[in-house]
């Protein structure tokens, strides 16, 4: 292993990781920290949030100021970590679960604030941690432990929340297109304001097993095959409706919530003096 | 300069005064006031005031600003306190300082809004799931939230625990001519941090009265709310669970004397009424009312520290008492406390109301 990338991880005893065989995190976790070096981030100035969830694991095995919050309660908890501490990069990881259900408000109002956070999706289309139960992004008809005559919801689709509520960057990717992962951190973790990156990842363990999907590598095959990059697209009604769109969906400026926050700051007490 | 304020005011300027520079709430009567006030003060001074969209995100905010190095503070009313109760279990657990100023209404539910109550004594102690330990002061008029707001913030980052402010609609809603101090003591801690390769966020050393790193500090810490070592990493053996949770209660039982805070008059006499917030006030006027028309005195109790429990100081100060008369606005909460710390010889009597209307001194009287 590269050394300007050991630097970034805790090589004590957190290793081995707690993950399952084949599953996804742990590709991100990597592609995560390649991006950290790529982009030369302090390991001093990065703060990592997470909730409760496989993908909220990814922290503790990360060597910067790491806060480990309650189930859907990341982005709440590094609001008030950006907000005391506004030079802080910080990037909260998350699953379907963990940012799309149980903390879903939170998500669409820092959004809507546009306050200058990274979230990172882990969309495996289930609850891990707890063994496999139906979550807002498991697609309709499938099978998990909580919805074993198969889903009758509709997901989510979690660029369309990201747009409408205000976010001002919106990638997808996968664990199949690492490369292409790394290009769309890199591009989310250089944004002011609030961006989301959706990785979407395999759960050969539950998820998968469930579905009769095959292994990890079968699960990525299908990653490959399946996808298709936005900047491929050239008539949007061309895309057959099996095809998920990867690629930055979104990308626009707005003003970031810390600076007009500053900025009210310096106004009341101008006035003042 | 004497002023005409509120509970609720008198509260938001001892909390910026204690060093409160960040608040998130969600409005909500009767607490409203206080993030009203900090919406206007916190950005004059370099300070940070945010609207949440619900009490779970108010709570969750405070703790991350908190764990910061911001002091941070959020206040409610019981529907928003039942929201915020697992992040105020998060606080305990990850040990993270922070103040919660609870304006008591009258419950279950939406309940009464605009009515006082004093129902929420037992959620305050035991609102969130798990042996935990609490600290919880209680104010009776308007000078005396500003002090225990103070206070109450101090003990926070003494004990580095969330701590609880009690009040109810009336002290917060009531205005009283007062007299406060430019300035207030703000608690430094004993133990200065070790450096970064030494530190460790749960060390013995951290437990009490000690610095401890700040995210943004370079010491690249990581807090948890499982349960956890000493560096904040999970764990699952027993001795490390055993030890961590006999850390909490050891904050507060090492420093119990120092938090119980109680006021007494004329502890001698056979009767003692037990009182705190506003239902204290009625007994006093009860007090002085029998003894004028008595011409014997009538003992007096009133809590500041409703947890933890003031037990020995009450044993102590009821040694020669025959009855006791625990005077609240709820069904019975705190009686059961009172009467598991006091003789099983002294006769116990509750003065409850529960319908939103204060306590009279006449129902205090018909039962003495």
């Amino acid at each position: 292993m590269k050394e300007e990338i050991k630097n970034y991880l805790r090589l004590d005893e957190r290793f081995p990781h707690i993950l399952c065989p084949g599953c996804g995190i742990g590709t991100i976790a990597n592609i995560l920290i390649r991006t950290f070096n790529e982009l030369n981030l302090d390991k001093n100035n990065i703060c990592l949030v997470s909730g409760i969830g496989c993908s909220s694991r990814i922290p503790g095995y990360i060597d910067c100021d790491t806060f480990h919050t309650l189930h859907g309660r990341a982005i709440p908890c590094a609001i008030g970590v950006k907000l005391a501490r506004p030079y802080l990069k910080v990037i909260i990881i998350g699953g379907d679960g963990d940012i799309l259900a149980i903390g879903l408000s939170h998500f669409i109002h820092a959004a809507r604030r546009n306050i200058d956070l990274t979230v990172i999706i882990v969309n495996n289309y289930n609850y891990g941690m707890t063994g496999g139960q139906v979550s807002p992004t498991t697609p309709k008809g499938k099978f998990t432990y909580t919805t074993p005559y198969g889903n009758l919801e509709e997901e989510f689709n979690i660029y369309e929340i990201s747009k409408s509520a205000g976010a001002i960057f919106f990638a997808r990717s996968t664990t199949y297109h690492v490369t292409h992962l790394k290009k769309v951190l890199k591009k989310a973790l250089t944004k002011k304001g609030f961006s989301v990156v959706e990785i979407l990842s395999q759960c050969p363990t539950l998820y998968g097993r469930l579905n009769r999907l095959g292994d990890a590598v079968k699960m990525l095959e299908e990653f490959k095959n399946r996808t298709i990059d936005i900047s491929l697209i050239k008539e949007p009604g061309e895309i057959p409706s099996d095809k998920i769109i990867i690629g930055i969906l979104l990308d626009r400026e707005r003003e970031e919530y810390c600076e007009k926050y500053e900025r009210l700051r310096k106004a009341i007490n101008e006035k003042r003096d | 300069m004497r002023q005409l304020l509120s509970g609720n005011e008198a509260t938001a300027i001892g909390a910026i005064k204690a060093g409160i520079r960040f608040f998130a709430g969600y409005p909500i009567t009767p607490s409203t006031e206080i993030a009203e006030y900090m919406a206007r003060e916190l950005p004059k001074i370099g300070g940070v005031f945010i609207q949440m969209e619900d009490e779970i995100a108010s709570i969750n905010a405070v703790i991350g600003a908190s764990a910061s190095g911001m002091k941070a503070m959020t206040a409610t009313s019981g529907p928003g306190f039942s929201l915020m109760q697992e992040g105020i279990g998060y606080a305990c657990m990850a040990e993270i300082p922070c103040l919660i100023v609870n304006v008591q209404r009258g419950g279950p539910a939406t309940g009464l809004p605009t009515k006082p109550s004093q129902s929420d004594v037992m959620q305050t102690r035991w609102g969130t799931h798990g042996d935990h330990p609490i600290v919880v002061f209680y104010p009776y008029n308007v000078l005396e939230s500003f002090y225990l707001t103070v206070k109450a913030i101090n003990t926070a980052y003494f004990l580095r625990v969330p701590v609880i402010l009690l009040t109810d609609e009336i002290i917060a809603h009531m205005r009283e001519a007062v007299e406060l101090p430019e300035e207030v003591e703000i608690y430094q801690p004993k133990r200065k941090k070790k450096s970064p390769e030494e530190f460790l966020y749960y060390s013995e050393e951290t437990i009490y009265d000690s610095e401890v790193a700040y995210f943004g500090e370079g010491y690249r810490i990581h807090i948890s709310g499982l349960t956890h070592r000493e560096d904040g990493f999970p764990t699952n053996k027993p001795e490390v669970i055993k030890r961590k949770l006999d850390r909490l209660k050891r904050k507060i039982e090492d420093n119990k004397e120092k938090l119980w805070d109680l006021e007494y008059q004329d502890i001698g006499a056979e009767v003692c009424l037990i009182s705190y917030g506003i239902s204290a006030r009625t007994a006093l006027e009860a007090k002085y009312i029998f003894e004028k028309e008595e011409k014997r005195a009538l003992g007096y109790i009133r809590l500041k520290t409703i947890w933890p429990f003031p037990d020995k100081p009450l044993r102590a100060l009821l040694k020669s008492a025959k009855k006791v008369i625990v005077v609240e606005m709820n069904q019975g909460q705190l009686i059961n406390e009172i009467e598991r710390a006091i003789s099983p010889e002294i006769e116990i009597i509750g003065v409850q109301r529960y319908d939103g209307e204060i306590i009279t001194p006449e129902e205090i009287l018909a039962v003495i």
